[in-house]
């Protein structure tokens, strides 16, 4: 039971908390507390010191701010300037846009949560009206009414979650089949290799803007969210350099003692290719997959950026145009949840490359 | 009828002046139900011999026959043991061995194939770890995988190229007796290519060495006229056994020596001295 959950953790990639569970089991007191101390407790006490030191740098930023107004005010009209200048900052009139610190931030994304359960009911209630409507419409064969109100930040969590799942699918489809087809024949590798050098390091704004020139014309008579669909497309053809690349790697590089097995049992090409080049390169494979979708994820943010499509990418612009009180606080809450995100993206796909590894490395 | 028959065989890599010859008028000839060992030198060309008869490479010259038909390419007909055993590590022992019995049973059902690789994979003991993967299994393991996955496609010839070369010395002896048990029941023509000449005079009918390369030929056989079936720890007593093998070994070093002395190039040394740095000043 104790040694099963362990390999759980492990497996989800969380091993640091085996003493916990071992601590728990009565294990080797002695030597698991050691090892908690070692992999949990400093690991929190670090996250504590980043804490305070990121507390003291905004206050200190915030006072530097604050005292160059006051300087200012003091240059301009003397002592009752200051005295206005403070009595200003104080109803909020005047405002200081620095680092927030991370009180702040905490309320920021506090707020964020409010506000996605306001406008989750007030989207319920919206349906609710409109249902009887939505179902003659239907009966009548048009398209039904939905809500135009603005997303929520969840709401935009999940419209970046879908476009970089789209994109990593699209980057899946396009790079694993290519890329086998290269590894095969040794004279397309060399034909193509200019093309994805050459593409390869293109910068995500500039696959946007392709995209963009390409899908805008052929999407003139689509009524669905365009900005998704230019998104999703620029992702994967950023992120799918990286899986093309191992996979062709990977069944280029078979092993030759496969290749005889495959030649000794009389295996048709077919089966050759997939039941042995495909099995043996699923490692590399793999590994560029993980490698793809931790691009993808890092593109997505400003292709949403560019393309307006309401995900966070978006959230993040609006709020720095917006410049309001907590505008800063809340690109920071955003921060840590792209991070958090991304972290669980990558684990999910430690998992699954653990699955497809098996050989002893 | 001969089972395999090399006729004037030779056999070079590369091209131009890198041109090596490996292998040079080899003639062999196996007859049915023999159990024939080559015993050589590293690297004279012992897989190329074994590639050859299998199929997997063709000669440069001379003809390479199976049954009297010239070989074209690998076949059911003539099952393979590798050095590095070979096994697909993404499948499990009884799939290995599976793919292996399809192939060569194209028509048989999924239960039929399974009942064959259980019985197969219980012959060399290994019905406990049928469900494992090679990476979870020892060396020896994995070797008696390689042999039952030969086995089990019922070659009319095995081939097996230095299959025990990989193994210590204790799991070596127990599946040397191993694929003697096996070779006795249907007492198949089989061919192994060994370094170890204690294990070619202990396993095979007939024992022939392989000149180093480049340019190796086929030394002269040694018959093994030991009775079957033999007792290791009795050979050690017997002086047949003891005669065939200081014969055989004395041949081998006396070509090991013949290739040392052919090797040693004369170079020829500059007449120079070199420059001392001494307290006392430069000295010539």
């Amino acid at each position: 039971m104790k040694d099963k959950s362990i390999n759980v953790l492990k497996f989800i990639g969380l091993g640091f908390f085996e003493p916990v569970v071992r601590l728990a089991a009565g294990e080797e007191i002695k030597k698991n507390l050691t090892e908690l101390i070692k992999k949990v407790v400093f690991p929190i006490l670090s996250i504590f010191l980043f804490l305070i030191l990121w507390s003291v740098g905004a206050r200190a930023l915030y006072n530097t701010e604050k005292n160059y107004k006051i300087e200012t005010a003091r240059k301009a009209g003397g002592e009752t300037a200051v005295k206005e200048e403070l009595a200003r900052l104080e109803t909020g009139q005047s405002t200081i846009n620095s680092l927030p610190a991370p009180a702040a931030v905490w309320d920021a994304f506090k707020s964020l949560i409010a506000d996605h359960k306001a406008i989750s009911i007030k989207k319920e209630t919206f349906y609710e009206r409109v249902s009887k409507t939505n179902e003659k419409l239907v009966a009548q064969g048009k398209k039904e009414i939905t809500y135009t109100g603005r997303p929520s930040f969840v709401d935009q969590i999940m419209t970046s979650l879908k476009t970089v799942f789209a994109g990593f699918i699209l980057a899946l489809f396009l790079a694993v089949p290519v890329g086998m087809v290269l590894g095969l024949s040794e004279t397309l590798r060399s034909s193509f290799n200019w093309f994805i050098q050459i593409f390869k390091p293109v910068s995500p704004v500039v696959w946007f803007l392709l995209v963009y020139m390409i899908v805008k014309t052929l999407t003139l008579t689509y009524d669905g969210d365009v900005s998704f669909v230019i998104s999703f497309i620029a992702v994967g053809l950023c992120a799918m350099w990286a899986t093309l690349v191992n996979t062709t790697l990977g069944v280029s590089s078979v092993d030759n003692d496969y290749i005889n097995v495959a030649k000794v049992l009389n295996l048709s090409v077919g089966q050759k290719v997939f039941k042995i080049i495909l099995p043996s390169s699923f490692p590399l494979i793999f590994t560029g997959l993980r490698i793809t979708v931790s691009v993808a994820w890092m593109v997505l943010i400003a292709i949403e950026l560019l393309s307006q499509s309401p995900g966070l990418g978006t959230f993040v612009w609006e709020e720095f145009q917006n410049g309001a009180n907590d505008s800063n606080a809340k690109i920071l809450a955003a921060m840590f949840v792209i991070g958090l995100i991304g972290f669980m993206l990558d684990r999910l796909m430690f998992s699954v490359q653990k699955l497809m590894t098996f050989t002893e490395a | 009828m001969a089972h395999i028959e090399l006729r004037n065989v030779s056999k070079s890599y590369g091209i131009g002046k890198d041109r090596i010859e490996v292998l040079r008028n080899i003639n062999l000839t196996i007859v049915e139900g023999e159990f024939v060992a080559i015993v050589g030198f590293s690297g004279s060309g012992k897989t190329t011999l074994i590639n050859l008869i299998s199929g997997l490479e063709f000669p440069d010259e001379g003809e390479v026959l199976f049954k009297g038909q010239p070989v074209t390419g690998p076949s059911h007909e003539r099952g393979v043991i590798f050095q590095n055993y070979s096994l697909l590590p993404w499948l499990s022992v009884h799939n290995n061995v599976a793919m292996a019995v399809k192939e060569k049973f194209k028509k048989w059902s999924k239960k039929q194939i399974s009942e064959r690789v259980k019985e197969y994979v219980g012959m060399v003991g290994l019905s406990h770890a049928i469900a494992k993967l090679p990476k979870e299994l020892s060396g020896g393991m994995r070797q008696r995988v390689s042999v039952t996955r030969a086995l089990s496609m019922s070659p009319d010839v095995i081939l097996m190229d230095e299959p025990l070369s990989a193994l210590d010395a204790l799991t070596r002896g127990t599946l040397q007796d191993e694929i003697l048990n096996i070779w006795n029941k249907d007492k198949k023509t089989a061919l192994l290519i060994t370094n170890d000449v204690d294990e070619g005079i202990y396993m095979a009918d007939r024992i022939i060495p392989l000149r180093p390369g480049p340019r190796a030929t086929l030394g002269p056989e040694f018959k093994i006229e030991l009775e079957r079936p033999r007792d290791k720890t009795e050979l050690n007593n017997n002086d047949n056994f003891k005669q065939l093998r200081n014969s055989i070994l004395e041949f081998l070093i006396q070509i090991g020596n013949e290739r040392k002395s052919k090797v040693s190039k004369e170079y020829i040394l500059p007449g120079i001295k070199p420059i001392l740095r001494t307290r006392l000043g430069t000295r010539v």
